[in-house]
């Protein structure tokens, strides 16, 4: 089966969505939300290409033989660098001094896609931070909702450590333990949901800064040929 | 309720409560927002205990639970005082003085009397301003009776034994055609549809150009089709009963007088498609009909309409069971009230997979509006070509219509497909109007030039919602309260919408103050498209719909304003010198 992106014929197996293909044939859809060990639920929206004047969730949109799709669009430029924004403003990111900067997935597609502002007002939202792990802390200030630590932690680690709750812009991500802290729950740092996080909300306790801030994974290259951070 | 709060305090009255619950409402996964409902009911509110004690009974984890309790609106964690009071505050509600309500109960209940909250709509905008008081509709909340709610709070008196006429809501019918004029069918239509047989059955359908009447106009027996020819034992029914647009109360009509046909309608399916279970999903808004919705079943049960051997005919299997929401509008969308009806957080699925090939617990599932079910009922009695008759060519048939706002005869009325919304409008004795919201909070705000235009799939959407404004109406001011309903309302899954509807409440906030700006204005526009295109379901969708329309037909309720008209800067010099004196930071 074989399609067609941005005028490149990529060849796709049954079953494939547009990004599976993509991401095996080695060309770069923007996402976040979306981890190959996992099922993809769409909700970032940064994979969203056009196919017939329409858009769709790359990461869910099946394949079908000889559909053309655009990627590398400007229209899906503005398109992505505004979501891109919103994600920024809706929560509290201090990229200088952050321990993921150059690590992260968000900060990485802001160089891609030439983020320069937040063009939005920022919601400078209070967000709990959750220390009450022995080895890991959580700094809900970054996070971007992409559920992957609950998925993760649901479907790989069958430890069900994190929900969502809330609705709306009340919606976040915390410990299912009932008084909603991570040392409650059985995670460990070893577990697939710790590593998964594109951004910088899980933080080891006692390490840190290990590589220089300039000498990481995104300083050194486009996350187009760096690949996901929690690949 | 205040003695039931002081035993629930007891960890073991808890824990019977939640049993109790579970023995009603059952004990799968699917259960859990019933069982929910049911203790909250109980105990007054949901307590931590009582969630740990949930989540321990059903085997899930307290943040599951927990996170189910924080997405639905009706769940409270803290004790509401003697009266839970929910004053519904769309837009008509506004202009038909709400404010005044909230000030006068609000007074009377801050002292821990009860709670006073605001939801959006409760499907009273006929008789607005209007509240749920321990979730017992209270219309027409003004002048006597306004003063009579206070006069009985002030003596404590539960809503329980307050006097009838207080929560009794008017059907409000000014016009009744062919769906609100059927008889309570007692299997007549069903008969007629068995005797054409099913396949015949679902022709007449198709014949008929019957399109889903909660909003989107879907093809009725194309949804039908595909779940009868699904390859699978097992098929379900849905209605939807959440009825949740801003300014819709056409369901509430049909659900408290012609529950019969609904019933009907929905057995009609469920032989047509082959399926043994329906639901009815109730919005929790609606919780009040819910004891003559059951009675009615039980009746239809004892009469031998449903349950096992319908009819008298073997094999003939089919019942129906009532689930109730419990705030969310969101769970109107076809997919997330699955999500809902299976006991979680109602988040949009993906789609594909469509609910016709997998539903309710992954089976294939119809899912219609109350209207269009019981509208099904005519074209097993009338026949397709009848059905027809009436109406456009791509919108056949006659519908309702929920009319409420700047007009003298607010209240459902049904007429056929394709009327010019300025008949409606004359029928309903709206003057000066000055603008239509059609299809509620997501659907299109109508100028003056486009009233001639027929109300149609294809033309005005035919959605059951007709706002009317007047002259008197700020735009601005209207558009705000949509804004604001959006975000509220938002499940909070996707990027564009989460955020989305909260930069566009604000921005139109601004110009409601009179501060937007010319960025603001193009801001707002394209903040609408990419909502528009980008969002995860129709809600995304659809949230910047009626700001983009305003912004279009109504440009000068968007002034730009000039920086004199908000900055004071006399003023604002004066407060930061006095500030100084105070002994603040500020220069
Ligand atoms: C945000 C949102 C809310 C909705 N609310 C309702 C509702 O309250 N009632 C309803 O019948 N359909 C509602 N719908 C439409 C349903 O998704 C679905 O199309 C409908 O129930 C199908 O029934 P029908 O074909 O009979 O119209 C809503 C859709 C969206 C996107
Ligand atoms: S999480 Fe990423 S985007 Fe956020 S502050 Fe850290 S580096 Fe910046
Ligand atoms: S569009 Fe809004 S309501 Fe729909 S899934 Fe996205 S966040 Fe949820």
């Amino acid at each position: 089966m074989r399609f067609v992106i941005d005028g490149m014929t990529i060849e796709a197996q049954a079953g494939d969505t547009i990004l599976t293909a993509c991401r095996r044939a080695g060309y770069y859809i923007p996402h976040l939300c979306f981890h190959g060990d996992l099922p993809a639920q769409g909700n970032c929206r940064l994979c969203l290409v056009e196919s017939k004047g329409r858009l769709l969730p790359s990461c869910l949109t099946k394949v079908t033989d000889g559909m053309e799709v655009a990627s590398a669009t400007e229209q899906l430029h503005t398109l992505r660098l505004r979501l891109t924004q919103m994600l920024f403003v809706e929560g509290n990111h201090i990229c200088p001094s952050c321990e993921a900067s150059g690590n992260c997935m968000l900060q990485a597609l802001g160089y891609r896609l030439g983020l320069l502002d937040n063009h939005y007002p920022q919601f400078f939202p209070r967000r709990p931070l959750d220390a009450s792990h022995p080895q890991m802390i959580l700094d809900f200030n970054r996070c971007i909702q992409c559920q992957l630590c609950v998925r993760a932690s649901d479907q790989l680690d069958q430890k069900h450590a994190f929900v969502v709750a809330g609705r709306g812009g009340e919606a976040h991500i915390t410990a299912s333990s009932s008084n909603g802290q991570l040392g409650s729950t059985s995670f460990a740092a070893t577990d697939h949901a710790a590593g998964i996080c594109p951004v910088g909300v899980f933080l080891g306790k006692g390490v840190g800064y290990v590589t220089p801030i300039g000498e990481r994974r995104y300083d050194r290259a486009d996350i187009a040929q760096a690949g996901d951070r929690n690949a | 309720m205040t003695a039931a709060q002081g035993k629930a305090a007891d960890g073991k009255t808890i824990q019977t409560v939640v049993r109790t619950a579970m023995r009603r409402c059952g004990t799968g996964r699917d259960a859990l927002l019933a069982v929910l409902i049911h203790v909250q009911r109980h105990m007054g509110h949901l307590p931590d205990e009582a969630i740990a004690a949930v989540a321990t009974a059903m085997r899930l984890t307290h943040g599951e639970v927990a996170g189910v309790v924080s997405f639905y609106a009706f769940f409270h964690q803290e004790p509401f005082g003697l009266y839970d009071c929910r004053l519904a505050d769309n837009i008509i509600e506004r202009h038909a003085g709400n404010a005044a309500v909230q000030e006068r109960l609000g007074t009377l209940l801050k002292g821990g009397l009860g709670t006073l909250s605001t939801t959006s709509c409760i499907g009273l905008s006929d008789q607005a301003p209007g509240a749920l008081i321990d979730g017992a509709p209270i219309p027409s909340l003004k002048d006597d009776r306004l003063e009579q709610v206070v006069h009985l709070m002030e003596k404590e008196i539960p809503v329980a034994r307050w006097p009838g006429s207080l929560s009794r809501v008017k059907p409000n019918v000014r016009r009744a055609d062919r769906i609100l004029q059927q008889q309570a069918w007692q299997g007549e239509a069903l008969r007629q549809a068995m005797t054409q047989g099913a396949a015949a059955f679902l022709e007449e359908l198709e014949l008929s150009g019957l399109r889903g009447m909660g909003g989107a106009g879907f093809p009725t027996a194309r949804k039908w089709h595909s779940v009868r020819e699904a390859a699978v034992t097992e098929r379900v029914v849905v209605c939807n009963a959440d009825e949740g647009e801003p300014g819709t109360f056409k369901d509430r009509v049909l659900l408290q007088r012609h529950a019969a046909a609904l019933f009907e309608g929905m057995t009609i399916c469920g032989w047509c498609v082959g399926a043994r279970h329906g639901f009815v999903y109730l919005r929790g808004e609606y919780r009040y009909l819910l004891p003559i919705l059951q009675r009615k079943l039980a009746a239809r049960r004892r009469a031998g309409l449903l349950g096992q051997g319908i009819l008298g005919v073997q094999g003939f299997d089919f019942d129906i069971q009532i689930r109730l929401g419990a705030g969310a509008y969101v769970c109107g969308e076809e997919s997330a009230l699955l999500e809902s009806l299976e006991g979680k957080r109602g988040v949009p699925r993906p789609r594909p997979p469509y609910p016709v090939e997998a539903g309710f617990q992954a089976l294939p599932t119809v899912v219609n509006n109350v209207e269009t079910l019981s509208a099904a009922c005519l074209v097993a009695v009338h026949g397709g070509a009848w059905y027809a008759a009436v109406g456009t060519a791509a919108s056949r048939g006659t519908k309702l219509f929920s009319v409420s706002g700047d007009c003298s005869r607010p209240g459902v009325y049904e007429l056929p497909m394709g009327t010019p919304l300025q008949e409606l409008l004359q029928l309903a004795g709206a003057h000066r109007t000055q603008a239509v919201q059609m299809g509620g909070a997501s659907g299109a705000l109508v100028a003056p030039h486009d009233f001639g235009e027929p109300i149609a799939f294809e033309a005005l959407p035919p959605g059951g919602s007709v706002m009317i404004f007047d002259q008197s109406r700020s735009i601005s001011g209207i558009v705000h309260n949509f804004a604001c309903f959006f975000a509220h309302e938002s499940c909070g899954f996707c990027t564009p919408c989460r955020v989305g509807t909260r930069l566009q409440r604000d921005l139109v906030h601004k110009f409601t103050l009179g501060h937007g700006d010319a960025a603001d204005l193009s801001e707002l526009k394209e903040l609408g498209l990419l909502m528009g295109r980008a969002s995860h379901c129709g809600l995304g969708q659809s949230a910047g719909r009626a700001v983009g329309d305003a912004l279009q037909y109504f440009p000068e309720h968007f002034p730009i304003a000039s920086p004199d008209a908000f900055v004071q800067l006399e003023t604002a010099l004066e407060q930061a010198r006095a500030l100084r004196q105070a002994g603040g930071h500020t220069p």
